[in-house]
């Protein structure tokens, strides 16, 4: 609670017990008389200022200025009103009530307002830097590059760096909402905004502050808000026509019907100040982007950067998501996954191994590795004469023997009759001394949460899935079938993938109902060379692969831990969000709507256009609050 | 062009955010002008050099809709 809700919760009780006090006398019969003028009005005046002074001084301030239609001035005309019909009891009771309403409205804002900061509290405060031999806290702002900082367990770590000494594991939570610590060692690149968890270590800063992980998402998330849905700019406008006309509608309220009919003015005043009440559009202005920006800060818990309302609002209706294979649904790392005859595999993989063993070619330390892998060991045994013959492979003498390693072109110039492999991926095929030995296969993996992230995205309704690669069209394919994607486009140029989801957009907004129009197409991406494509989709989305800045830039959306099965949750976030926004508005219009009518009519009181106010205010923000949930799987 | 943030003080109104950030950006030399009710801040993209004369508009603009709103220069 800040200073000044306290200050306003005391008077809200003095002058709750003022009133209590007078309507004690009023029923006792203690103080006779009032409900007359002027003893009454007297009396009255005094809980009336105890809690409505400072809508009085505000209100005249206001019109001052210039600024005549705020919700001051309607308080107060509205309670002038009914201090001018003799209702002194409701005068004060609906000033007390306005101010009660207005402080737990407040409250709410300040709450959730503190508990998304509180998400977004990643933001370093010092960096340990030796000077002199001393250790001593400095401001990041000040860490130049290639200043070694020293990170105590426990510590946020300032700056992106690498670390040059000390092993610990580190918490990315804030980040990537993953919970499972990772662990760094020398030579392990860390990011700005994680935790060190139980040991020391010494980080040479690779960023300076400004261009540091931390500084870009905290500026994403600031600029969040500043990027509108079209509900909150429909509000916006909305609320600018509903005051006037509301005031207008009081204001005929008030002087046509005595008019013509010749009742009674102060009847229709009353009315009139119904009217007045409700006219301020306060809880959707208030509810609307408050729910947004709960979603937002939803996201970012789960590790999904969301840039603004609008994308969360296209998330709602995304139906079909396009992915990049590589380094998306694929690891774009290449291993060996198939070595066959399988009885002849070690050897297979060490002839390959003696084979590209000065190879510096992505195929050939795939090869190494693997080998590494299954053996603990280096091969020591000696090739001689290797020679790489580009776009074939390589030939070598093992043994006096040649030995041979490449596709099947190459065993095709050595005349030697090889197994063909149709499978995805691409082919070694070893031949040693004149004859055919075996096949190995080198492919990119599929990442672990791959198939599940589209399985979850069907589920939660997303009509289409389409996989877009450079690759040859039987590799594509298997890779497609295994994830359980719907389409699937081949040997595409990275200039072809702009046009493919240029045509995809066109496919999906060609249907002519309100619906079909409104659905939207986003692209997942691993953000590297991408950028058109996540600039031309309605949602760019891209793995923030820890530090890829140009990811980061290019997207709407961002996965700070690449796990794109955290998409559907992000649409489910998105759904729920919307869906809130949605309640809000059709209560609020509902309700006001509802008193107006019945307060045209004479069948509402004061009170429920307090409520109808203040009351549907408070319960749009606490429904907004929603948002900020989790819902756990 | 410059562009720069701005901390919001006592700003207790989302209706008023949005009419000030109406007001602001009819100034002119505002490029464009973001209130951001539930961050509490204000991001201003105005011209370079007569950027501190756009400020005084803008504490003046904001003033006036809400006294009690003051912005942390």
């Amino acid at each position: 609670m800040t200073k000044k809700q306290k200050q306003m919760l005391l008077r809200i009780g003095v002058a709750f017990l003022l009133f209590f006090a007078l309507k004690v006398f009023k029923e006792a019969e203690i103080i006779e008389g009032m409900e007359e003028f002027p003893k009454g009005f007297v009396i009255y005046l005094i809980p009336y200022f105890v809690i409505g002074w400072d809508i009085l001084y505000k209100a005249a301030r206001n019109i001052c200025r210039g600024q005549v239609f705020d919700e001051n001035f309607l308080m107060c005309i509205a309670t002038f009103g009914a201090f001018g019909v003799g209702e002194y009891e409701e005068a004060v009771a609906v000033m007390l009530f306005y101010q009660v309403g207005e402080w737990f409205q407040s409250y709410a804002v300040n709450r959730s307002r503190a508990s998304i900061t509180e998400l977004m509290d990643i933001c370093p405060e010092y960096a340990n830097v030796e000077i002199e031999g001393e250790l001593r806290q400095v401001d990041p702002d000040d860490v130049e590059i290639g200043t070694v900082i020293t990170v105590k367990p426990g510590e946020r770590i300032p700056l992106d760096g690498i670390v040059v000494q000390g092993t610990t594991m580190i918490d990315t939570s804030a980040l990537t909402g993953e919970s499972v610590p990772r662990k760094a060692e020398t030579g392990t690149e860390v990011i700005s905004g994680c935790i060190n968890g139980n040991g020391t270590i010494r980080v040479q800063v690779t960023k300076e502050f400004e261009d540091s992980t931390v500084s870009k998402i905290l500026e994403m998330v600031e600029n969040a808000s500043s990027k509108k849905a079209k509900v909150e700019n429909f509000i916006t406008r909305f609320a600018k026509y509903y005051t006037p006309i509301v005031v207008c509608a009081a204001v005929l309220l008030a002087v046509i019907p005595p008019i013509v009919s010749g009742g009674s003015w102060g009847e229709w005043i009353q009315r009139a100040c119904i009217f007045l009440v409700i006219s301020c559009p306060c809880a959707l202005v208030i509810s609307v982007p408050l729910s947004f920006f709960g979603g937002i800060g939803a996201a970012s818990k789960i590790g999904v950067l969301v840039k603004g309302s609008n994308y969360l609002e296209a998330l709602a209706d995304m139906e079909t998501i396009v992915f990049d294979k590589t380094g998306t649904l694929t690891k774009g790392e290449f291993k060996v996954t198939k070595i066959f005859p399988e009885e002849k595999q070690d050897e297979l993989l060490k002839l390959a191994y003696l084979a590209e063993k000065y190879s510096d070619h992505p195929i050939a330390q795939s090869i190494r590795d693997a080998y590494l892998e299954r053996t603990g060991e280096k091969a020591e045994e000696k090739v001689e004469d290797a020679k790489e013959i580009s776009g074939f492979g390589i030939q070598a003498v093992y043994r006096g023997k040649e030995l041979l390693a490449g596709n099947e072109k190459l065993m095709k110039k050595f005349g030697i009759v090889c197994e063909q492999y149709e499978g995805a991926g691409t082919v070694v095929q070893i031949a040693w001394d004149g004859a055919f030995l075996g096949t190995i296969v080198i492919s990119d993996t599929i990442k672990e949460g791959s198939k599940e992230a589209i399985r979850r995205l069907k589920q939660s309704g997303v009509k289409k899935t389409v996989m877009l690669t450079g690759d040859k069209k039987t590799a594509g394919e298997t890779v497609a079938r295994e994830l359980g994607i719907d389409t699937v486009y081949t040997e595409l140029l990275p200039g072809d993938k702009v046009e493919k989801v240029e045509s995809l957009l066109e496919e999906l907004k060609r249907g002519t109902s309100k619906e079909e129009k409104r659905a939207k197409l986003a692209f997942v991406g691993d953000g590297i060379n991408d950028a058109p494509v996540l600039g031309r989709a309605d949602v760019g989305i891209a793995m923030g692969s820890m530090g890829s800045d140009a990811a980061i830039e290019a997207a709407d959306v961002v996965l700070m831990d690449d796990h794109t099965e955290k998409i559907a949750q992000v649409v489910g976030i998105a759904r729920k969000t919307l869906r809130i926004v949605k309640q809000n508005i059709i209560f609020a219009l509902a309700v006001k709507g509802l008193v107006l009518l019945l307060g045209a009519f004479g069948a509402a009181n004061m009170w429920e256009a307090v409520f109808a106010d203040v009351g549907v205010a408070v319960i749009a923000i606490l429904n907004a609050m929603r948002a900020l949930k989790i819902e756990k799987e | 062009m410059m562009k720069k943030k701005f901390k919001m003080q006592d700003l207790d109104c989302a209706h008023c955010a949005a009419k000030m950030e109406d007001g602001i950006k009819k100034i002119d030399g505002v490029k464009d002008a973001t209130i951001s009710f539930m961050a509490q801040k204000l991001t201003i993209e105005a011209d370079d050099d007569r950027f501190e004369e756009i400020m005084a508009k803008v504490a003046k603009v904001c003033s006036k809709i809400e006294p009690d709103c003051k912005i942390v220069m």
